[in-house]
């Protein structure tokens, strides 16, 4: 590991409030430049997390090193870092000017230099001519902006964003996502980003980590996350999954399967499997890794189920289908580039094959 | 067929009308009759005049009076509005054991009779052998209105959101420039308010005064003094309709500024 990858390291923290745990002994790194983002549901700690990082909040245990500079002893207003706040926190008595350049007092600058870093903000936020402005004159996505603005122009190491675009409707938040994405390259700045929303956090991160009951479940690419989960819960937070218990089965040292309830016997690679002959375990597949057929296809895996019920949703269609040996039945989803036996609205109780290939399935913990 | 929540209720229009008229007619005699060209408070009016007026403007000790409870409200009203800030921004931003009962505390002035603090005070005082004073009285004044203050400002640091000095904290000020620069303009409105209704308060107050003055009287002491004296009690009229009316002004003009700030913050 080098030094940038640990610029944000944080060790062993937890933090109690009374008798309440919000975070249990997290440990991890993140790296200088780095768009990093915490998600989970509300409640999970990963805001408590970004207020200790802020300085709000302080360690119960544990130390944050930012930079390689222990954090417990520095109080919020001298750390290298800067936050976009929930409500974005815009002062209401200054004007956009102003609130940009609040930070700026204690640089003792010329106030024509001021002026100028001010207006290179409205440029980079895309708001020139806004500085006059009043902060009751602004629509959520220009107060978003300005409070960006607000925290950039100070150049801090680390710019915090909690749940920053929580208030903005779907096509703003979009085209916001988009823009925040093209201004982290743009500026080089570690970014953390607190969100719940799952979508959000695949786009726009480079990794992130995936936080319950104040732990970490598991830190990673999106694609990482969504491709190879570690646990059930991960794998059901990002995305649907459809999990099937199963048993191991070897047969001498070279040969090795999975029994799996409703899909039948699924040859592995040995090296993906190191549990013992009989031991349980529990795979994972992603709608998307089943094709859909109304034949059995030839060679390869495949089961045959019924259709339960089937929603489209314009570019694709999810298929609910029953299939033996399994209660809860399997979810597919497939692309409507071509219309499954000719149209979209297949009758209940439709037989169709199922198949998938055995590179797509996820093998989790036991949890 | 409305419903009866919305439908208006004539006997309930009919009581409120009643209400006011009692509860401000007593009042409205005290300017009419100030006007009155007779020594003697009775129907029927005499005729108008504003020599009570005339005469009050050129007496003396009305001027020295009214000087007293001038300096007495000013800085009462500053030291009760000054420590209104600071007890209302620690209660609301504070995690503290027994808040409630604190805040209950703090209160308790306004529904303790004034006659009893003005007892206790006169008693404590004079044990330990402090002369009556202005300043003694605006020690009584400051216990009075400071329920007032930290009522008035109560409501504006709990409408405002916690991380606007988190904000400015984050962007690298201290907590003495963050008041400044942050909490102190956004609570403005609100430290106006209480500065007119503190004043406005220790102006008009008698019962502490009462106890509590010494050499020099405050003006609703002055009057009160008056009263003995039936030819001065016309002029004395003249006096309590200039205060009534700057009364009202003051208390009209906190209401309005703070509920102004609360709109705008929205």
């Amino acid at each position: 590991m080098t030094p940038s990858d640990r610029f944000i390291s944080i060790r062993s923290v937890s933090k109690r409030f009374g008798a309440f745990t919000a975070i249990e002994d997290i440990s991890m790194d993140i790296g200088q430049g780095e768009f990093f983002s915490l998600l989970g549901a509300s409640g999970c700690g990963k805001t408590t997390l970004l207020r200790m990082l802020a300085g709000f909040e302080a360690p119960s245990k544990g130390e944050i090193f930012i930079d390689d500079q222990p954090m417990s002893d520095v109080p919020p207003h001298h750390r290298p870092v800067n936050m976009v706040f929930q409500s974005y926190a815009i002062f209401p008595h200054l004007n956009v000017r102003d609130n940009i350049a609040y930070g700026l007092r204690k640089q003792k600058l010329a106030s024509t230099r001021r002026a100028e870093m001010v207006e290179e903000m409205l440029d980079l936020i895309k708001l020139p001519g806004y500085g006059n402005r009043k902060a009751n004159e602004l629509s959520g996505g220009q107060r978003q902006r300005i409070a960006l603005a607000r925290a950039l122009i100070l150049r801090p190491k680390v710019l915090l964003l909690d749940e920053p675009l929580g208030a903005l409707d779907k096509q703003l938040r979009e085209q916001m996502q988009l823009e925040l994405r093209a201004l982290q390259r743009q500026v080089g700045i570690t970014f953390v980003f607190v969100t719940h929303d799952q979508e959000e956090a695949l786009t726009l991160s480079d990794r992130i980590a995936v936080m319950s009951g104040g732990k970490v479940l598991q830190v990673d690419t999106p694609a990482g996350l969504y491709e190879t989960p570690r646990t059930r819960a991960v794998a059901s937070f990002i995305g649907t999954m459809n999990f099937f218990r199963g048993t191991v089965r070897r047969n001498g040292s070279v040969m090795a399967a999975i029994e799996a309830e409703g899909l039948g016997t699924i040859p592995m690679a040995t090296a993906q499997l190191t549990k013992p002959d009989g031991a349980p375990v529990q795979i994972a597949l992603r709608p998307e890794k089943f094709s859909l057929s109304p034949k059995r296809p030839e060679g390869g895996l495949a089961v045959e189920g019924r259709l339960r019920t089937a929603a489209y949703m314009g570019e694709r269609s999810q298929y609910y289908l029953s299939i033996p040996g399994k209660a809860e039945p399997v979810a597919v989803s497939a692309p409507n580039s071509h219309r499954l036996m000719g149209g979209h609205d297949l009758p209940e109780g439709q037989a169709l094959w199922l198949s998938w290939s055995p590179e797509s399935i996820v093998m989790l913990d036991i949890d | 067929m409305s419903s009866y929540i919305k439908r208006p209720n004539r006997a309930l229009q009919l009581y409120a009308v009643l209400f006011l008229i009692v509860l401000y007619v007593p009042v409205l005699f005290i300017p009419l009759f100030s006007f009155n060209d007779s020594i003697y408070v009775r129907f029927p009016l005499q005729g108008v005049t504003l020599k009570w007026y005339g005469e009050l403007w050129t007496r003396e000790p009305v001027w020295n009076a009214l000087w007293n409870s001038v300096k007495v409200g000013l800085v009462v009203s500053v030291i009760s509005t000054v420590l209104g800030v600071m007890a209302a921004r620690a209660i609301t931003r504070t995690r503290m054991r027994g808040k409630g009962a604190l805040v209950t505390f703090i209160m308790m002035p306004l529904v303790i009779p004034g006659i009893i603090f003005g007892v206790a005070l006169l008693v404590l005082l004079s044990r330990l052998g402090v002369p009556l004073s202005l300043y003694t009285v605006g020690l009584g004044h400051l216990i009075i209105c400071l329920p007032f203050a930290v009522a008035t400002l109560l409501p504006r640091f709990e409408g405002f959101d916690p991380s606007m000095e988190e904000a400015s904290a984050d962007l690298g000020e201290n907590g003495w420039w963050t008041f400044w620069r942050v909490t102190f303009p956004m609570v403005m409105p609100g430290i106006v308010a209480s500065l007119l209704l503190t004043f406005t308060i220790s102006f008009d107050e008698f019962i502490m005064a009462f106890f509590l003055t010494g050499t020099d009287p405050t003006l609703p002491m002055y009057i009160w003094g008056q009263l003995r004296f039936p030819k001065e009690f016309p002029s004395v009229l003249a006096m309590a309709a200039l205060i009534l009316f700057v009364s009202f002004a003051l208390v009209f003009v906190a209401q309005w500024i703070g509920r102004k700030g609360l709109e705008e913050q929205e």
